[in-house]
């Protein structure tokens, strides 16, 4: 009994950490002039992981559903982007990712994360 | 033929286009809108993604027009986004308080019935009844109360993220599984270790619910300041059309407009004054108290306040175009920006919460292979209080938080800033350059001093002269000197030849006359004798005048002195600045003994002179270059290089006539208080963050420990989780209430 309860903890713990911060969430790629729906509900972006071309017009576009006032804003800090989403309208922020690399995303505190990932070539 | 009705039935309305993705649906959408009976004409600017239709048309029947075409449109109603918002957030205020009361009542009967032992023990049939009802009752609050914690949870996990959700819907949940677990198998379990935790989770879910309600409340006024801007806007203006005075909505208001503006009116949108005369306050947007004379010619900025008098002007920027428009997006993007000092806290909350649950992991380890028995107990009673303890809402809310009301603080004194890394390095400047001319001085030069040559000229004859040499000149030396002649009435006669001599004056024949007019080196290398004049060239440079020679046929004739009067608070702001530990700079391409006596006037600790325009940049690159963090305060349009070099670039305007976009701060008052205004509320809001982080690591560091048990080896004590959810909810309330401490901030 002992041993086991050891040996799920050992491995809850190594769950823990391989989920949340090896494996990565499937992610959504766009690609010039389309937009991308991000879903804002319950503590997460949806897809929170993101593929643009690098200099190519993107628009983002955010459904915010969640109300809680730490779903308001989403910022960019690497980009320089921020935008102030609604509750209920979509919200498109149209920008254009200049440098490839990636860029994360989040609200306020921090809560819902999300990452941009610009990619210098497409594939045609 | 005329309709009777109250309002044109030709009206413009704006679309919002959302899904317009290449150019060529340009056409198709104003088709499709041109198609629509009562539309006169559509025009869609693709880069706005809005469309603007006239005509007698309901805004559905465009929206729906648009929508048959494929596309998404919504009417667009600026000033409705701000209530929309206001009334989202009321709505979840109130169901947060639902919520609170539900779970918190049906928390406190089972709280009671498990405290004071009031139903029968799980042995009996009826005892299994009456804790399955608990369950059940408890279930509720989870569902009701707590419901979206544990969605949150489930659609963190599933994107491999976790957040406060996770926590708290790992913590209670762990709680409710096994006292229903101990209901329904009660023999599963030695008797020692069969507690219930129903009122502990319930309890915790209505804790955090109020802690959330708080906080929502105490966060709407963090925004007041974005609030009040918003507010400023007007709905209405009185505009001329067919030569009749009519009200319109301020979205109808076009550029040439003709716009009425009556005394105690607001100014709807940004304008030139055509007709008419009065006084507005535009201490709203500049923190300038004293309202500011307009006359025709003069701008004016929508949102401001007429006082007594009323005037006519032309509408030139309106919508999204208004400096008021521009100053709230900036504001915003500002409040949304993040200065280096809070990217720790948001490396650490990234890894915050799985860190939590492996703590959780080991604390449950600990407890069950060292723990004193009933092992199941203690195990579950730590765990619960670390899942539920840790804050990481209070970590993610410490910097931005401040930095929202710190901006919006900054904004109320006319300060803007654009930049959230410039509102940090604004409080850690060591030097402050302030350029000399528009900065410390009024920028408009004017004549002050007028000395002839005894016998060769009087004073207006030299004025006469001069003014006339210079009637077609642009330079501000020039201009000063013909605007006292015009304001003396004295008479100019044309020009016969004219010269320029760049950088030292001009050549010309006036009135029959060879005429020299400008510095000392022109007089030197034209051979003029100036003994008569030099004493008095000699004096109005040491007043700070800037002087200007005259020779008449090879003779000198007199000398004028011209000067960039200080602005009457430059001495003041500058005394502050330097109260503050600054070391304050004047930058100026004036000669050393005109220069020296601005420094003087205005005590600033030293001063560079004879800097060409160009070489600025190149002076602020030296002093950083030496150690300092230096600001560079300047008019934004010549200094820009020298303000983009700074380690924060101030660009000081006039009244609300200024660029606003040019600098990291921008200063809408025209006044050098604006930077020390800067400084010191850079200065509190950091502290503010410093609190706030400080509060937020420490509650986190301390708090998981303890709620582990670390405590109970030496004193018995373990945290109740109950206790533990209460101070977690405080946590994020704590942080925002210390946030709104800065608004009663006074620089």
């Amino acid at each position: 009994m002992n041993i086991a309860v050891n040996i799920l903890g050992i491995v809850m713990a190594a769950f823990i950490m391989w989920w949340f911060w090896l494996s990565k969430p499937r992610s959504v790629a766009g690609a010039e002039g389309d937009v991308i729906s991000v879903l804002v509900d319950g503590g997460v972006y949806t897809p929170s992981l993101l593929h643009v071309p690098a200099g190519k017009p993107v628009t983002l576009r955010f459904l915010r559903k969640d109300p809680s006032p730490c779903a308001e804003k989403v910022i960019f800090s690497g980009l320089d982007i921020s935008a102030d989403l609604p509750v209920g309208k979509p919200y498109d922020l149209s920008f254009i990712p200049g440098k490839a690399g990636e860029y994360d995303f989040a609200c306020q505190m921090a809560m819902y994360r999300g990452r941009l990932i610009v990619e210098e070539e497409t594939k045609s | 033929m005329k309709e009777k009705t109250g309002t044109d039935p030709k009206t413009t309305r704006r679309l919002h286009l959302l899904d317009m993705s290449c150019a060529g649906c340009v056409d198709t959408v104003e088709k499709t809108l041109r198609s629509v009976p009562g539309v006169s004409d559509a025009q869609v600017n693709f880069a706005e993604k809005t469309a603007t239709v006239t005509g007698d048309v309901s805004p559905d029947a465009l929206v729906k027009a648009v929508g048959k075409a494929g596309y998404t449109a919504s009417l667009l109603e600026d000033e409705g986004t701000e209530s929309d918002k206001e009334n989202a957030e009321l709505s979840h205020y109130r169901k947060l308080l639902r919520q609170t009361v539900v779970s918190g009542v049906i928390s406190v009967i089972i709280f009671a019935v498990s405290m004071f032992d009031m139903l029968p023990s799980l042995d009996s049939p009826a005892g299994r009844i009456s804790w399955g009802v608990v369950s059940l009752l408890t279930l509720f609050v989870l569902a009701y109360g707590g419901g979206r914690f544990f969605t949150g949870a489930l659609k963190s996990f599933r994107n491999h993220n976790a957040n406060m959700d996770t926590l708290i819907a790992v913590g209670t949940g762990v709680a409710w599984v096994y006292s229903s677990f101990v209901v329904l198998f009660p023999d599963s379990v030695a008797g020692i270790a069969r507690h219930f935790y129903f009122e502990t989770a319930a309890l915790i879910i209505a804790f955090i619910n109020l802690g959330s309600a708080l906080e929502m409340r105490a966060r709407g006024k963090t925004s007041q300041a974005i609030k009040r801007l918003i507010g400023l806007q007007p709905r209405t203006a009185r505009v001329v059309r067919a030569g009749q005075e009519v009200d319109v909505p301020i979205g109808l208001v076009v550029v040439g407009d003709i716009v009425r503006v009556r005394p105690g009116e607001k100014i709807p949108v940004d304008g030139e004054v055509t007709d008419g005369s009065s006084h507005v306050d535009e201490s709203m947007l500049t923190g300038e108290p004293i309202p500011v004379e307009k006359k025709k010619g003069d701008n004016v900025v929508g949102g401001t306040i007429n006082k007594a008098g009323s005037f006519f002007f032309r509408a030139g920027r309106i919508g999204k175009d208004t400096a008021l428009a521009r100053i709230i997006d900036m504001v915003r993007k500002a409040q949304n920006a993040k200065p280096e000092i809070g990217r720790l806290a948001d490396r650490v909350s990234g890894v915050f919460v799985p860190s939590v649950l492996i703590i959780a992991v080991i604390t449950m380890l600990a407890w069950f292979n060292f723990g004193p028995a009933p092992r199941i107990t203690y195990m579950l009673v730590t765990t619960m209080a670390v899942l539920i303890i840790a804050c990481p809402c209070a970590l993610g809310l410490a910097t931005p938080i401040s930095v929202m009301v710190g901006v919006g603080k900054a904004a109320e004194y006319g300060v803007l800033i654009r930049k959230g890394d410039a509102l940090q390095q604004a409080g850690q400047l060591t030097t402050i350059v302030l350029d000399k001319t528009g900065t410390i001085t009024e920028g408009k030069p004017v004549l002050t001093s007028v000395e002839p040559v005894p016998g060769v000229l009087g004073g207006d004859e030299l004025l006469a002269l001069a003014a006339g040499v210079e009637s077609g000149s642009e330079h501000p030396l020039a201009e000063a000197i013909v605007e006292a002649a015009k304001v003396k009435n004295i008479e100019m006669k044309p020009v016969e030849s004219f010269e320029a001599l760049s950088g030292h004056g001009v050549r010309a024949v006036y009135g029959g006359n060879a005429v020299l007019l400008g510095n000392r080196k022109l007089m030197d290398d034209n051979g003029i004798d100036t003994g008569s004049i030099n004493e008095a060239a000699e004096r109005l440079s040491k007043k700070g005048q800037t002087v200007v020679f005259a020779a008449l046929n090879g003779t000198a004739a007199g000398v004028l002195g011209v000067s960039d009067p200080v602005k009457p608070d430059s001495r003041e702001a500058v005394e502050r600045l330097r109260k503050q530990g600054i070391k304050v700079i004047m930058l100026t391409g004036d000669n050393r003994v005109t220069a020296q006596s601005v420094a003087e006037q205005v005590g600033v600790d030293d001063f560079i002179a004879e800097v060409l325009p160009e070489d600025k940049a190149r002076e602020i690159t030296r002093l950083r270059e030496g150690g300092e963090k230096v600001g560079m305060v300047g008019d934004g349009i010549n200094d820009a290089p020298a303000l983009a070099g700074a380690d924060v670039g101030f660009a000081i305007g006039t009244g609300t006539d200024v660029a606003i976009e040019s600098a990291d701060i921008t200063l809408m008052r025209g006044s050098l208080h604006g930077v020390a205004d800067a400084v010191s509320i850079s200065k509190a809001t950091l502290g503010n963050i410093k609190e706030n982080l400080l509060g937020a690591f420490a509650y986190n560091t301390l708090a998981i420990p303890v709620a582990a048990g670390i405590l109970f080896p030496f004193t018995g004590l373990l945290l109740n989780p109950v206790i533990a959810g209460a101070a977690m909810a405080l946590s994020s309330v704590t942080v925002v209430t210390n946030a709104n401490r800065l608004r009663w901030f006074k620089p």
